[in-house]
């Protein structure tokens, strides 16, 4: 697999990518700056975490607009595999290639903390790895993490399985209680209808050694390079 | 010319600022039926701009907020 990973002005989470990538599953992988134009030549490309541009106006907006923004657009369209994380995912909700919006948390707080997640759909080439309603736990870094979309179109995705990853309780149970910044349906992440595109706000890039504490994270890479 | 777009989070939305402010007002006594907090952006530009375009597909996400131009 021939890997991308995006780097916008303000994107932090790169490196990890790029390391979890390379250094420990040995993938070809090179960083691509927001002012290229093609994604040509590549399979997957990562929109990383982190605070693009600021997260002026409102976050990932202005990612959106970048020749990046375009070109990840026509790699969406082609069929190319597209992982956003956080402030990847933002950028993809901005570039309409993910359904809703991602707004502020809805106790204001900017959550670094770890959540359990239901595994809602494993048949994408994200998510292939994990077992359906599987229980993992990830780590979260958000301030604008509420996942919101009005609630006839939040049923007709749960209907096309777009709803991939939910907070949950460590056993599995989907309730307000464990929804740590408020969205819709405890959604945490989604992915388009052809498949091809997923978004989630937790972090699988900072959960894939023992060291850090946590490798669930390593199931979504062992997903795409298998 | 300067113009401004004034940006509020759509109706109904839940609006965790303008919640914040609210409390914070009532617990400081001020008798406050509701707060919801947006942006302004002001922009001085050409007349020849077309700053309905420019909000629409730059300055606002319509799924989640309104907006107005003055």
């Amino acid at each position: 697999m021939k890997f991308a990973v995006c780097v916008f002005p303000g994107s932090n989470c790169d490196y990890d990518t790029y390391y979890v990538l390379r250094d420990l599953l040995g993938q070809e992988v090179s960083f691509v700056d927001y002012q290229r134009r093609s994604l040509q030549g590549f399979d997957c490309v990562v929109i990383p975490g982190g605070f693009s541009f600021g997260d002026y106006l409102r976050a990932g907006v202005l990612a959106s607009k970048t020749p990046l923004g375009q070109a990840l657009v026509d790699f969406a369209q082609k069929g190319g595999l597209i992982l956003g994380i956080c402030n990847g995912f933002q950028v993809l909700t901005e570039l309409h290639l993910l359904p809703g919006a991602l707004l502020k948390n809805r106790d204001l707080n900017f959550l670094c903390t770890d959540v359990y997640l239901r595994v809602e759909n494993n048949s994408l080439p994200f998510t292939r790895s994990f077992e359906k309603g599987e229980v993992i736990r990830l780590p979260i870094a958000h301030g604008e993490g509420r996942y919101y979309v009005p609630e006839e179109e939040l049923r007709r995705m749960e209907e096309r399985g777009q709803v991939v990853l939910r907070y949950c309780s460590q056993e599995g149970k989907v309730e307000e209680a464990f929804n740590p910044n408020g969205s819709v349906g405890n959604v945490a992440g989604v992915c388009n209808r052809e498949g091809n595109v997923f978004g989630l706000m937790p972090h699988p890039e900072r959960a894939c050694e023992d060291l850090l504490g946590y490798r669930d994270g390593i199931l979504l890479w062992h997903s795409l390079i298998t | 010319m300067k113009v401004k777009v004034l940006i509020m989070p759509r109706k109904g939305l839940l609006d965790p600022e303008g919640r914040a402010v609210k409390e914070m007002l009532l617990e400081e006594g001020f008798p406050v039926r509701e707060v919801k907090v947006g942006k302004v952006v002001e922009l001085e530009v050409e007349e020849t701009a077309d700053v309905k375009t420019i909000a629409e597909k730059y300055l606002v996400n319509p799924l989640v907020e309104e907006y107005q131009i003055e």
